[in-house]
């Protein structure tokens, strides 16, 4: 059963609909990534799945319940999560506060989890009592990906996870990425850089003027010429 | 119903223009003419505050929460210009005095201007400019407190020009206006919030100075009777018309002069708003961002419109100090003189002169009437709870004329709430 | 020394009741902006409603002829505090929230707090009139502590009153509390998180709506707190509302719009500045007198006692066009 299955979605800001018909469905196990040219719907479709802007059409049913248009406080104690491409960590909180802000709705012991995160990324460890709006554009990432695992999501997704850092750390930020999913939670991710992205994924979507153009496999969609040609830049 | 509700829609101006129209019949038959021509004189005072503050909240989206600062600076203006002349001021060293002061006033800003224009920089730039307004302050304070001290021990106060009131009102004009300019100048480039507690600190302060310049304004003595610039009742009197008369007439009388300069200012207001100047203030409040583009532009575009708006509010302050012929300080309140001014702004709906005019008249005679209902109903309450042996309700008088200040906040929610455009809301043209 | 007595007395004392009151005020008005970014105008007239039911509790106590050690509207502010805290909440669910459900823009909440503000004072004015109290009317002695100042050569003391102390003590509590709450709790740091990014936080699955629910409860109870205080000090006014605000609001901006602990700061400061601002130096500077030019006036004040509001008006301008952000940094937006 897949954990997460979107199904002919249409919905927008109000005003015209961004998304116009989009299908995405992957399982637990997987990496799911959406690539497409600009304004292709991309961000929207994950805003729309975590209840940030009105579906007007379709279902989003995730780990067997529909959850068109439910809030994020209901979606992240059923195992959702989510990490903004931009403004994605609280700047004036320590690294610590951060991560405990994304347990927020777990009333158990959380020390476990936190010392994971920190297995996962000692940089961040070392840096706890520093507020995170003093560290870099690749640890911000981190804490923001901390921040949203702290919820132990089924589904973690990603809006744009390696937009505005250097290579080196592009790199790096995929093999976490992988890391997590490797820990059993799926992954649903937008991507500018597709080509590297798709290397890696299980699952692969391109969407165009808000509707699915290709879906497939990752590698399957690197070989397709015509994918190639207009999304991956030839 | 529901065919009624386009027609209602299409008709809105006239259906409540012909309601405002039936309160004031309303009014006339109960509380009867004299009283009814007042309130109207009161509300061409009103009405033009509200233009006022339409120009500058309707069409500029500029918080002023600071209007009843230039209402009292009018005030103060009217009086100044109409009052007699205080012949013992002007034969004392009192004029010599203050010439003193006006030129260490001066020598003080040409000392902060020049130490502003020096070829400086960085922290040295900042200390010489404190240092600046530090002298200037203090040479300011060692003329001006003894020339207030003696000018308060001597004569009184300087009293006015003697000039025809009119003069007064145009003067409370200006002054509100020159005010408005350099509070605009520091304020403006301030975010909504800020620049609304700015401004109710302004109207507070200008409250301290009027109150306290007892050499200037009599503070809390208050000056009257400020003349008028029609006959007044009594003059009438005197011709041989009888008590109620006077008043239906003079007060009449009054009410063309005041009232002919709403109208002019009412279209000079709306033919601006159409024109080339009202589309670029309606661009710079629908699309701040947009228009930021123009650079520094808006600034300037927006001192304008704080500087017309205040002069408006200065004239109508001039009027009202004129018809109630007395300045009293302590007559202002923020609530009276600012926020009933907001209520009959967004009541009316904001952008809209016709409607904020109406909303003004209206929101003025909801603003009276609340006391003598109120009254009413407290006197009811109380021979209620006489009658149940827990004694009458004291002070009823003062505690109905506290009921405005919920009436008018309420009205303001409610106005938010299922009104948040206004009766009248505003029209936007797209005719360009 | 009479002279550094005189400036403790007349200045520094004074100055730190008017900063303890502005601080709690700003740390309220600061933790609103920074869950809902408007800026409440009606938070001057909470302590106004927040002393009055001080007021009447005490005053029924007193009837009921309860004595105690301290004076009893003290006694009772924590019960006044949980009232008051419950009629912030109140006025919230009723005025704010619908306004909020409907996308009001924090434009509109703004004037909508100036609404609310008129009523709280209208129906203050219609109970209670509109005259001023005293809440040492009654049977109840402000006493008063003197610390005598012989030992440094001083032949006046340095005066205290009961009040006074118990107010240093209260703030004191209050702020700790505050910190503690801010820092260490699981709702007061989600409070923070909001502040700092209220659409992250809303992602994080952070119940937005208990936040707001308990930074009015929190901003209810402190402003009881600086109103009683207040009007323990001096007396009870009815017409606070338009000069407190200023004060408050400058204390909250100048420390940095959403921090508490800038508010404390900006509310001791302003506290501070306007109260040596209204100090007479004359009494400070007589022993110079011999080596000074000119005559002393009788009253050297920096700014005349009428025109105290000036003083906070001309900090927060100040602040606004140097440092927009605060001392410590809050939202710019």
């Amino acid at each position: 059963m897949p954990i997460i299955e979107v199904k002919d979605v249409v919905g927008g800001y109000g005003g015209a609909p961004i998304l116009n018909g989009v299908n995405i469905a992957i399982e637990q196990s997987d990496i799911g990534v959406i690539v497409g040219p600009n304004g292709a719907g991309k961000s929207t479709t994950l805003k729309a799945i975590f209840g940030l802007l009105k579906i007007t059409g379709g279902s989003v049913v995730f780990d067997g319940e529909e959850i068109t248009n439910a809030l994020p406080d209901r979606l992240v104690p059923r195992g959702l999560s989510f990490v903004p491409q931009e403004k994605n960590v609280f700047t004036t909180m320590s690294v610590e506060e951060n991560l405990e802000m994304g347990a927020f709705i777990r009333r158990d012991d959380i020390s476990g989890t936190l010392e994971e995160i920190y297995t996962m990324f000692p940089v961040l460890k070392e840096k706890r009592r520093q507020p995170a709006g003093e560290l870099s554009g690749g640890q911000r990432q981190m804490v923001a990906m901390g921040r949203a695992l702290m919820s132990k999501p089924k589904l973690l997704m990603l809006d744009e996870p390696s937009a505005g850092l250097s290579p080196r750390y592009v790199l790096e930020i995929f093999e976490h990425i992988v890391t997590v999913n490797k820990a059993g939670v799926g992954i649903l991710m937008v991507e500018q850089n597709a080509r590297q992205a798709l290397a890696f994924a299980s699952r692969g979507f391109v969407l165009a003027q808000g509707k699915n153009r290709f879906t497939g496999t990752g590698p399957e969609l690197i070989a397709d010429p015509e994918v190639a040609k207009s999304f991956l830049g030839g | 119903m529901s065919a009624l509700a386009p027609l209602l829609k299409a008709y809105r101006a006239p259906i409540l223009s012909v309601l405002v129209a039936l309160m004031v019949v309303v009014l006339n038959l109960w509380m009867g003419t004299p009283f009814t021509v007042r309130l109207l004189a009161e509300a061409t005072a009103y009405g033009l505050i509200a233009l006022g503050l339409n120009i500058q909240f309707g069409y500029g989206g500029l918080f002023n929460f600071g209007v009843m600062g230039f209402v009292m600076l009018g005030g103060f203006a009217s009086v100044f210009i109409s009052f007699p002349r205080n012949e013992a001021f002007w034969v004392s060293d009192g004029p010599m005095l203050l010439g003193r002061a006006l030129v260490a006033f001066l020598a003080g800003v040409l000392l902060v201007w020049g130490a502003r224009k020096l070829p400086l920089t960085g922290l040295v730039r900042n200390v010489a400019i404190v240092l600046a307004w530090i002298v200037a302050y203090i040479a300011y304070r060692t003329q001006i407190d003894p020339a207030a001290a003696y000018i308060e021990a001597t004569t009184g106060w300087v009293g006015g020009l003697g000039l025809y009131p009119v003069l007064g009102w145009l003067f409370g004009g200006l002054l509100a206006g020159v005010v408005a300019f350099f509070v605009g100048k520091i304020a403006l480039g301030l975010r909504t919030d800020y620049l609304a507690i700015a401004t109710i600190g302004i109207s507070e302060i200008i409250r301290a100075l009027i109150k306290n310049m007892d050499w200037l304004t009599r503070g809390t003595q208050t000056v009257s009777p400020v003349p008028w610039p029609t006959p007044l009742p009594q003059q009438l009197q005197a011709w041989g018309y009888t008590i109620t008369d006077s008043f239906i007439y003079g007060r009449l009388a009054f009410l063309a002069m005041s009232g002919a300069l709403l109208v002019i200012a009412f279209f000079l207001v709306h033919r601006a708003y159409r024109g080339p100047w009202g589309r670029m203030m309606r661009a710079i409040r629908d699309n701040f961002i947009a228009s930021g583009s123009m650079g520094k532009n808006v600034k300037s575009r927006q001192v304008e419109i704080f500087v017309f708006g205040s002069a408006l509010m200065g004239i109508g302050g001039a009027i009202l100090v004129s018809f109630n012929q007395i300045l009293d300080p302590s007559g202002y309140q923020p609530i009276n003189h600012t926020f009933l001014i907001w209520v009959m702004v967004i009541l009316g709906g904001a952008g809209n002169n016709l409607g904020v005019l109406l909303g003004a008249l209206m929101i003025y005679i909801v603003f009276i009437v609340s006391d003598p209902v109120a009254q009413f109903v407290l006197l009811n309450l109380s021979g209620f709870t006489e009658q149940i042996g827990w004694g009458a309700i004291p002070e009823i008088d003062s505690r109905s004329l506290q009921m405005r200040v919920f009436v008018v906040g309420l009205v303001i929610w409610l106005t938010l709430r299922f009104a948040p455009r206004g009766l009248l809301p505003e029209v936007v043209r797209r005719d360009a | 020394m009479d002279e550094l007595v005189f400036f403790i007395n007349r200045g520094v004392i004074s100055g730190l009741i008017t900063g303890c009151v502005y601080a709690l005020g700003g740390v309220g008005i600061t933790l609103i902006f920074g869950t809902m970014r408007f800026a409440h105008f009606a938070h001057g007239d909470m302590m106004t409603m927040g002393a009055f039911i001080s007021f009447l509790i005490a005053g029924a106590l007193s009837a009921m002829g309860v004595v105690l050690p301290i004076p009893l509207a003290f006694a009772i502010m924590p019960i006044s505090m949980a009232l008051t805290a419950v009629a912030a909440l109140g006025i919230e669910r009723s005025f704010y929230a619908p306004l909020r459900d409907r996308g009001a823009k924090p434009v509109t909440m703004l004037i909508a707090s100036i609404g609310v503000t008129l009523m709280i004072q209208g129906l203050i004015r219609l109970i209670f009139g509109s005259g001023t109290r005293d809440f040492f009317g009654g049977t109840e002695v402000k006493e008063i502590f003197r610390i005598p100042t012989t030992m440094f050569g001083g032949t006046r003391p340095i005066v205290l009153t009961e009040p006074q102390v118990l107010m240093f003590i209260a703030t004191a509590i209050a702020v700790i509390g505050v910190h503690l709450f801010l820092s260490r709790s699981r709702l007061g740091k989600a409070m923070r998180a909001m502040a700092d990014n209220a659409d992250l936080a809303q992602v994080s699955g952070i119940n937005t709506k208990m936040v707001i629910t308990v930074t009015w409860l929190l901003g209810g109870a402190l402003a009881s707190m600086a109103g009683t205080m207040l009007s323990l000090d001096v007396n009870l006014r009815p017409d606070l509302a338009f000069n407190i605000i200023l004060p408050i609001v400058a204390a909250a901006v100048v420390g940095g719009l959403g921090s508490a602990y800038g508010a404390i700061v900006g509310g001791l400061l302003i506290g501070f500045t306007e109260a040596l601002a209204v100090f007479n130096w004359t009494a400070v500077l007589r022993p110079l007198q011999p080596y000074l030019p000119f005559d002393l006036p009788a009253n050297l004040a920096v700014v005349p006692t009428e025109y105290k509001i000036t003083v906070a008006f001309v900090i927060l301008v100040v602040t606004l066009l140097v440092r927009p952000t605060g001392i410590f940094k809050g939202a710019s937006t």
